[in-house]
């Protein structure tokens, strides 16, 4: 594996050019709104992502789902424009935006020419300051929000993952639904889409990132037109969640002939101080590639499944370990026997050396890879303000999984790793699976 | 919902080739003497570079009885040559920090590694090995089966559309293979074995049937040298025949099915047209469909969705879809996605009466105007993908169109005019031609 190591150090030396065309810059506004840029004047558009902390769990219990239909209802008209002349104005600026809410965040990601950039961004102010909310398209995204709800309801992926949520954190908004229900939906009024917008746009959780052709001056006059008249601030975010996941099995009956089992445990924060460790462990375990121990023992050896995984999921108010296999009936007890071996086998013996290395090595090199397209950067820029990760991020982040040791990685297998309380839930018609009972 | 702005503009963006002198594509091609054609496209943005070999041969090109074989092959090909293990390519290419990955479809089967610009020697250096040495044993062939196996439970066995789909592309086709599955029918599957798959493999894969896609940060001189050195050693196959797969009989009859299954939530009808496909040196009958998809229905401006979502509000969706990228006749698509209350024999109903209707009054031209900018401008976003760019080289190339045509593209979808798409849609939307599907839940509640 000599050649390997050699490799890693050839692709140090081609790893600082890679970097360093991402120049990260803060531009702050004349206003004081803050944004980070990375300026690539070689093609005249701009990418320009706008996220906003809080997401869909700023919903009250009794209002599960607002946050999300009016995220779909913004592209639905605003200020003079109605539904389809705000479309038909976008579509003749060829510009895009695309919107989408998580627990976490409302994500906005716009994309224009920048000939048209003077007559884009009134529009994008409106989408975000003014938007309609027509009852009649109220009425109409409604019903694709109760289509989407009620496809959900019979999608095997949806009911696992719905129920694990359900199971890992109960009636804290992280246990959904973050779409609402049907009644919940049915019953929204064009209050509760006013109420759901001054939730999530304020300017204390405001973060943005622009990537292309624009200078830090146009920025900062951009910054002040789209966001300056927000308010300031908004409701508190939710309390943190309390993590319960029990090791065992929950099997939800669907009759399908293929089950598809969602797992996890409790997991680890971005900042802790060993969540780098965990993320070459979980390369090592699970974490995508066909290298993984993961796909090599359930679908390389032994042919169960066309892919299981497993990713950290570290989110803001609470950090889960989570993972994903599917395999046909009579064969998905054997998958979920075997990946529950590896996790036991990884927690007590943890990995090798050549593991970590290889993980390493994998995980730096394609590092640089993500920085692809203005669209991408402009999202990484802002999840990084998100993770409250600094400026110089970039630039460190590989030398901080390089530090990772092997000692590290087997210490934080041992510590984060719990088979016993390891759980799955298996949506199909399971043989020889049973729920436990705690 | 939320993404269907963001869809109009990935479904238009399907032809982007240079239009204003300042976006012309840095493309270069070669042939290499054993008949393996190059092509190199430059970006220099960043040290990474995207290495494809594609194959002509998909789906559609096997033989009777073995569904599934292009696709399984695909799979296989990650196992053992002479000089590399099981496992050690996609390991390799992890172990130098870029990723991998094939793909299959009806008209060719593709091989990719992304991957830092200095690596591209080694790149080519283990696929142009197992174009030649591919060496599987028997529990490869059991093992992968199994895979294969399960990724069609989990895209088409766990889900009635996929399901659906399949019926659908068995009803429009009567010979071509473009009827059955890529991923193969079940029965087939399972009995594939290795001498099915080594004979695809020795009759298919070989330079004068591959082409080489390098996009990035690549000196097109050093691409053919290094080509030169690893393809080019490779002996060309003096026995590969052009290709000719089973056409259909004209069809003179319109078909239909209904697929009810408890797992549907939504119903929804499902039209398709036999339509013809991009053909080299002529394409614009083809371009004129793309853009009677986008005008008909391309997202919320459309026709079908003013008409049946906005004013009648009969439908919670509605769509057309066409891509010309085929090597033989492909389809033009119709969904209609009816509101609650609304039956499936309404919805199709007011389906054919507003296409009718369109036909009739015409295409709008401010609004064929509007989507002719957006297609302008995606030639400037799409200069920030190379990945896209290397991409539809090689789809095309494998479908039959050359660099020229895939060049002239935008061009030519530029040039169509309003009456152009009324005289396709009047030219393909003919009933005799069309299946209609109604995917529907059971009549039986469960539990």
């Amino acid at each position: 594996m000599r050649r390997l190591i050699f490799a890693s150090i050839a692709w140090v030396l081609t790893l600082v050019p890679a970097l360093a065309g991402v120049q990260i810059q803060e531009v702050v506004s004349p206003k004081g709104i803050k944004a980070w840029l990375v300026e690539d004047h070689s093609i005249p558009f701009a990418a320009l992502q706008i996220g906003f902390r809080g997401g869909s769990s700023l919903d009250p219990a009794d209002k599960r789902g607002a946050i999300y239909l009016m995220t779909g209802l913004l592209e639905e008209g605003s200020g003079d424009l109605d539904a389809v002349a705000y479309a038909r104005r976008l579509e003749e600026l060829a510009a895009s935006v695309g919107y989408d809410s998580s627990d976490d965040t409302v994500m906005i990601s716009a994309r224009f020419l920048s000939e048209n950039r003077d007559q884009f961004l009134p529009l994008l102010r409106d989408t975000l300051q003014k938007p309609r909310f027509d009852q009649e398209a109220l009425d109409r995204v409604r019903r694709q929000v109760v289509s989407g709800l009620e496809s959900d309801a019979k999608d095997p992926n949806k009911i696992a993952g719905a129920a694990f949520s359900h199971m890992a954190f109960g009636d804290h908004p992280y246990g959904g639904p973050e779409k609402g229900t049907v009644e919940t939906v049915s019953a929204m009024t064009r209050e509760d889409m006013i109420d759901a917008h001054d939730r999530v746009f304020a300017r204390d959780r405001l973060f943005v990132g622009a990537v292309g052709d624009v200078s830090p001056e146009e920025l900062g006059a951009m910054l002040d037109m789209l966001f300056a008249d927000l308010p300031e601030t908004s409701v508190p975010l939710p309390e943190k969640a309390d993590v319960t996941i029990e090791g065992g099995i929950t099997v939800i009956d669907y009759d399908t002939p293929q089950s598809v089992a969602v797992f996890g445990q409790r997991g680890i924060d971005r900042h802790d101080p060993d969540f780098f460790a965990a993320y070459v462990l979980n390369q090592i375990l699970g974490g995508g590639s066909f290298e993984s121990r993961l796909m090599n023992e359930v679908r390389e050896k032994r042919g169960l499944t066309y892919g299981v995984y497993s990713y950290l999921a570290p989110r803001d108010l609470a950090s889960v370990y989570l993972g994903s296999v599917a395999s046909s009936n009579d064969r998905i007890a054997e998958a979920i026997e075997v990946i529950h071996d590896e996790w036991e086998k990884a927690a007590s013996t943890g990995a090798t050396a050549k593991e970590v290395e290889d993980a390493k090595t994998y995980l730096t090199g394609a590092y640089p890879l993500r920085f692809d397209g203005n669209g991408r950067i402009a999202q990484i820029l802002v999840g990084m303000q998100l993770d409250d990760l600094p400026l110089d991020y970039i630039e460190t982040r590989n030398a901080k999984v390089d530090a990772v040791t092997l000692e590290d990685v087997n210490r934080v297998a041992a510590e984060l790793l719990d088979p016993d309380a390891l759980h799955f839930v298996v949506v199909g018609k399971p043989v020889g699976l049973e729920s436990s009972t705690n | 919902m939320h993404r269907i702005l963001l869809g109009l503009a990935a479904a238009i963006g399907l032809g982007s080739a240079a239009l204003a002198e300042d976006v012309k594509e840095a493309v270069t091609t070669f042939t290499l003497d054993n008949g393996m054609q190059v092509v190199v496209v430059e970006d220099h943005r960043a040290p990474v570079v995207q290495h494809m070999v594609w194959y002509r041969v998909g789906s559609a090109d096997e033989p009777p009885g073995v569904s599934g074989v292009a696709h399984f092959l695909e799979h296989l090909m990650f196992k053992a040559t002479d000089t590399l293990e099981a496992g050690e390519l996609s390991a390799t290419v992890a172990a130098n920090g870029g990723t991998d990955n094939a793909f299959t479809s009806y008209d060719y089967t593709a091989y990719f590694q992304r991957i830092a610009a200095d690596r591209l020697e080694l790149m080519m250096q283990m696929e142009s090995d197992r174009m030649a040495n591919l060496r599987l044993t028997e529990n490869n062939i059991t093992t992968e089966r199994d895979v294969i196996l399960e990724e069609r439970n989990q895209r088409v066995d766990n889900n009635p559309r996929g399901l659906f789909a399949e019926q659908m592309g068995s009803a429009q086709y009567l010979s071509h293979h473009y009827g059955i599955p890529i991923i193969g029918w079940r029965h087939e599957m399972e009995q594939l074995d290795m001498d099915d798959v080594m004979d695809f493999y020795k009759t298919y894969y070989a330079p004068n049937n591959a082409i080489l896609v390098v996009s990035g940060d690549v000196d097109p001189q050093e691409v053919l040298d290094l080509a030169e050195t690893y393809y080019g050693a490779i002996p060309a196959n003096p026995d590969l025949k052009p290709r000719a797969r089973p056409q259909d009989p004209p069809q003179i009859a319109e078909r239909r099915l209904t697929f009810r299954d408890p797992r549907v939530a939504q119903q929804y009808v499902n039209r398709s047209y036999l339509a013809p496909e991009r053909d080299a040196g002529a394409q614009e009958k083809a371009a004129a469909l793309t853009l009677l998809a986008e005008v008909l229905g391309g997202g919320n401006t459309s026709y079908l969705a003013q008409k049946m979502q906005f004013e009648q509000k009969l439908a919670v969706y509605t769509g057309a879809f066409y891509s010309g990228v085929a090597l033989d006749d492909t389809t033009f698509d119709l969904i209609v996605v009816p509101a609650p209350g609304v039956s499936m024999e309404q919805a199709e109903a007011e389906m054919d009466k507003a296409v009718a209707a369109f036909i009739d009054e015409g295409v709008d031209p401010e609004q064929l105007e509007r989507i002719k900018m957006q297609l302008r401008a995606s030639q400037i976003y799409a200069r920030d993908d190379v990945e896209g760019i290397g991409s539809r080289y090689g789809r095309g190339l494998t479908s039959g169109l050359t660099v020229e045509d895939i060049q002239n593209w935008p061009d030519v979808l530029q040039a169509v005019t309003g009456e152009d798409i009324i005289a396709a849609a009047k030219a393909v939307l003919r009933p005799e031609t069309s299946v209609t599907g109604w995917l529907m839940r059971a009549e039986e509640t469960t539990q």
